[in-house]
């Protein structure tokens, strides 16, 4: 416009700090972000967390091996399997520990299906964000609620599992173990196909994610995202696939690669995934052999060489690392968490800012953060 | 001067009170029901089962909640501005209750017969705009401010087409009286051959209602419930009330304009008793396909929301409104003026959903799955 | 209140009712009656704004009379997401959508020409629709200005 200027001129507005969280309905938990705003537009964003810093990470090194694991349950708290999972491998490596086939092939199942159950987290919440009232969210509880009755037989717990064990896994799964993980896998299959009926192919939908919070694949590996978030930009960096741990490399998947980085690329890209992980739990439902789940000789406590070790999974988030410093002993010297959700999370200015107020919204709720893991 | 009201000989005033305070009642009433209803049924569209647990099957959540909103502290922030917090509720209110005296309920039911009831309608109901600027800007806060310049921009907006597509269906049936519509529509209902402003009138009626996918002044993951954050117990749920009724009362007018009122299918003849299941069936009809975009539209962005009303909807009422205008100024034959005027409809929907279509898909592949062979290695 | 009577449909379709509408007696003059009726009819109008009113006062009052209320510092603060609040909100905001009101107040103009012309243009024949074709016609050039102009971009 012409006149702009001089409108501008006489009636000079100020910019509004809009104080987005702790207490937001759409910040995921205890997040804060202060938001310069133009009327609408984002000019900038301002992070703040912490509010929920319990010291995980210190505490683990006041306990021993076996006591760790809680903690890093708690963690993460949507995927405990795959946190659980990189802190057991660490204190493997350290201790030197071999573990059975079964339990490998266990654990992936395990992590695969929390994988699942963490997508479809981050699909009901992230159609709260775009302003779908409750459906997807009530869709995504109906197949979690089954996934997680399955962990409730398998562990004994619905989210604070502390089922992996150094070594292998606390105890043996219920016999009639792959018969619930196929039933489930079915429910799973029709709720995959719910959310595409509901929110993939809807204009609404469509019109408000697609272009919107876009980032380029040069941009997101400088931030230091990983998993889908940074897939959905065109870089196909999956853990699994590069360095594959367990028996990733026995199995055939796809790796989901998104080309727009938008936050339609996050969603389908975790969409996709579901239908990744269905085929890799099939994969191993067919190929769980018989035999221990633990080793022949474990020591009565669990003490580890002086030694650092660094191991890194893919969680349902990205890239969950696990840095861990033993000086002999049986506790850790210095447990550092490499959280996939605070890399990621530091893209948000980036994505949001010169966006509407609402799109920052969506734009925060398609990193899929989990606070306990950002804070820990 | 008689009152046909109980068949008694009353006074206009007396008259005018009796009818008002039954509609005060009914009001309620319909409110209360509606909140269940959509409770219920959003429950349905979500696999859940909705309330149970208050009274038969749930009946009697609405009654619950009443009692709780009222017994609930009636809040004022510190900072807020007495007058236009206090009277924000208010505002919003009255309006939408001033609303329903133009509506014919069935045949000889009504408040008053206006013979402009079609423009006293669109005239009075746009005034609960103020109270929600009221609202949001005397609660000195941040989302609620926030949310009232989003509904003042809304409100202006759609604003035009809804009284644009009601306008095309006047001058199709040459009245602004309401029950004469009816009885035009006596053997074929409007929405036949207006389907076009039909289709309008849906979309910014969601939007005057501020019904998802228009719910953005209120959009609760952006602004937390928009002018009425600061609102609470029962001047929150003046708000509410507020809400259900106009739902209501949309939902009234778009059977009497556009599905014909209590006259079609089954004609004027029938009892009352007919006459009100018809009215109850179509109304609801209506309600239910509000509930039923609730369940399953993500919300709108503002800026699209404008565009999508100033660049799309308001040259396709226009229009509409001058293709109404050629049938009528040359008084073409009963059927063929009808049967030209459905297809232009249709048309005009079909080049709406082109639009939509265009705009919103964009040819861009879905992101294909890397082969494996194809996958980097770090 | 009249009784509504039969009405009689016209062979466009058109219904033509005049009872409410001003009747010329026999000598001419409007009969008074009539507008007594249109006052009557728009008694309700007055009347529902003082019982929505009243309505709204006295569940004000219920909830006076039932509701414990306390004076408390911190729970009178405004939301701010569970922080203080940061400054002011009186402050002058941004409206970017002022080009929007301008071109409401237009058109909304225009649909108050519209509602006469609506009515009475089949009697008056093609030359009045012809007419308003020019007007909306003038206002489809003053959208079209705008929207090149950039006026219905909300940035």
């Amino acid at each position: 416009m012409v006149v702009r200027p001089e409108i501008e001129r006489e009636f000079e507005t100020q910019d509004l700090l809009l104080n987005v969280g702790p207490q937001h309905p759409s910040t995921h938990g205890v997040f804060r972000m202060v938001m310069e705003i133009d009327g609408e537009l984002v000019k900038d964003v301002v992070p703040y967390i912490g509010y929920l810093h319990r010291g995980a990470e210190k505490l683990c090194e006041t306990m021993d091996y076996r006591q760790g694991i809680g903690f890093m349950d708690r963690t993460e708290y949507l995927a405990a399997f795959n946190a659980e999972l990189s802190y057991v491998m660490a204190v493997e490596e350290l201790a030197g520990l071999e573990v059975p086939d079964r339990a490998q092939w266990l654990r992936m199942i395990l992590c695969e299906m929390n994988r699942i159950a963490s997508h479809l987290m981050f699909m009901g919440a992230f159609g709260i964000d775009v302003g779908v009232f409750g459906t997807p969210f009530i869709y995504a509880w109906r197949e979690r609620e089954a996934i997680f009755d399955l962990f409730e037989e398998v562990s004994g717990d619905r989210m604070m599992y502390a089922y992996f064990r150094p070594g292998g896994l606390a105890w043996e799964v219920p016999v009639n173990f792959t018969e619930r993980v196929r039933e489930v896998l079915k429910a799973v299959n029709q709720g995959i196909k719910d959310f595409d009926g509901l929110l993939t192919e809807n204009e609404v939908f469509i019109a408000r994610t697609r272009g919107v919070g876009a980032i380029s694949a040069a941009d997101a590996i400088d931030f230091g995202m990983s998993g889908p978030s940074l897939r959905a930009s065109g870089v196909p960096l999956d853990i699994r696939r590069t360095e594959p741990y367990l028996k990733y490399a026995e199995v055939d998947f796809d790796v989901v690669v998104g080309q727009n980085g938008d936050v339609y690329d996050r969603y389908l890209c975790r969409l996709q995934e579901l239908r990744e992980s269905v085929r890799i739990v099939e994969q191993c439902l067919e190929k769980l052999p018989d035999g221990p789940i633990m080793p022949e000789k474990m020591p009565r406590m669990l003490r580890t060489p002086p030694g650092e070790v660094y191991i890194r999974t893919e969680a349902p988030r990205g890239e969950y690392g696990i840095y861990l410093v033993s000086e002999g002993g049986n506790r850790p010297y210095r447990l550092k968490v490499r959280s996939a959700c605070l890399s990621n999370l530091q893209a948000l200015k980036h994505m949001s800012v010169g966006q509407y107020v609402a799109d920052a919204i969506i734009v925060l709720g398609s990193i899929d953060i989990v606070l306990s893991e950002v804070d820990r | 001067m008689t009152s046909e009201l109980f068949g008694a000989d009353l006074n206009p005033w007396v008259d005018a009170i009796v009818r008002l305070l039954m509609w005060v009642g009914f009001m309620t009433v319909v409110a209360m029901g509606l909140i269940y209803l959509e409770r219920k049924v959003l429950a349905r569209f979500m696999a859940r089962i909705g309330p149970q647990k208050t009274g038969p099957m749930g009946l009697l959540q609405s009654v619950a909640d009443a009692l709780k909103l009222i017994g609930k502290e009636d809040l004022r922030p510190r900072n807020a501005d007495p007058w236009t917090f206090e009277l924000g509720p208010y505002l919003v209110f009255i309006p939408i209750f001033m609303s329903f005296l133009a509506i014919p309920l069935v045949f000889d039911w009504h408040i008053r017969l206006f013979e402009l009831g079609l423009l006293y309608f669109v005239a009075i109901s746009s005034i609960n705009l103020v109270g929600w600027v009221m609202a949001g800007w005397g609660s000195d806060n941040r989302y609620a401010m926030l949310g009232a310049l989003r509904a003042v921009a809304q409100g202006i907006s759609y604003e035009l087409p809804l009284v644009l597509s009601l306008v095309a269906v006047a001058i199709f049936n040459q009245t602004l009286n309401l029950e004469e519509m009816i009885l035009f529509q006596g053997q074929t209902p409007n929405i036949l051959w207006q389907p076009l402003a039909f289709m309008i009138f849906f979309v910014a009626a969601l939007a005057e209602m501020n019904r998802p996918p228009f719910d953005i002044p209120v959009g609760e993951s952006e602004v937390v419930g928009g002018p009425f954050v600061e609102y609470s117990g029962i001047r929150w749920s003046m708000f509410f009330l507020g809400e259900y009724t106009a739902l209501f009362i949309m939902a009234l007018l778009a059977s009497v304009v556009f599905l014909g009122g209590w006259a079609w299918p089954l004609g004027e003849e029938l009892g009352r008793w007919w006459q009100v299941i018809l009215m109850t069936v179509k109304t609801s009809a209506f309600i239910f396909l509000v509930f039923w975009v609730r369940a399953s539209m993500p919300r709108l962005r503002i800026d699209q929301l404008m565009a999508f009303s100033w660049k799309v909807l308001l040259p396709l009422t226009f229009a509409q409104v001058l293709v109404n205008g050629l049938v009528l100024a040359y008084e073409w034959d009963y059927w063929v003026s009808r049967v030209a005027l459905g297809v232009a409809g249709l048309a005009g929907i079909v080049l709406l959903y082109a639009i939509i279509d265009r705009s919103v898909r964009r040819p861009r592949p879905r992101p294909a799955p890397v082969a494996q062979s194809e996958a980097v290695t770090a | 209140m009249l009784r509504l009577g039969r009405m009689a449909v016209g062979a466009s379709g058109a219904t033509h009712y005049c009872a409410l509408r001003p009747v010329r007696g026999e000598s001419g003059r409007l009969v008074e009656l009539q507008t007594d009726q249109l006052f009557n009819n728009y008694i309700p109008v007055l009347l529902a704004s003082i019982v929505g009113f009243i309505l709204v006062l006295s569940a004000l009052i219920g909830s006076r009379l039932l509701a414990p209320f306390s004076q408390d510092r911190e729970k009178s603060t405004t939301y701010e997401c569970g922080m203080l609040p940061l400054r002011r909100t009186s402050t002058n905001v941004g409206m970017r959508f002022y080009l929007y009101a301008i071109l409401f107040v237009i058109f909304d103009v225009e649909a108050v020409f519209i509602f006469p012309w609506a009515l009475s243009f089949v009697g008056i024949g093609p030359m009045a629709y012809w007419t308003m074709v020019i007007f909306i016609a003038i206002l489809a050039l003053g959208l079209g200005y705008a929207w090149k102009k950039g006026a219905l971009q909300w940035r």
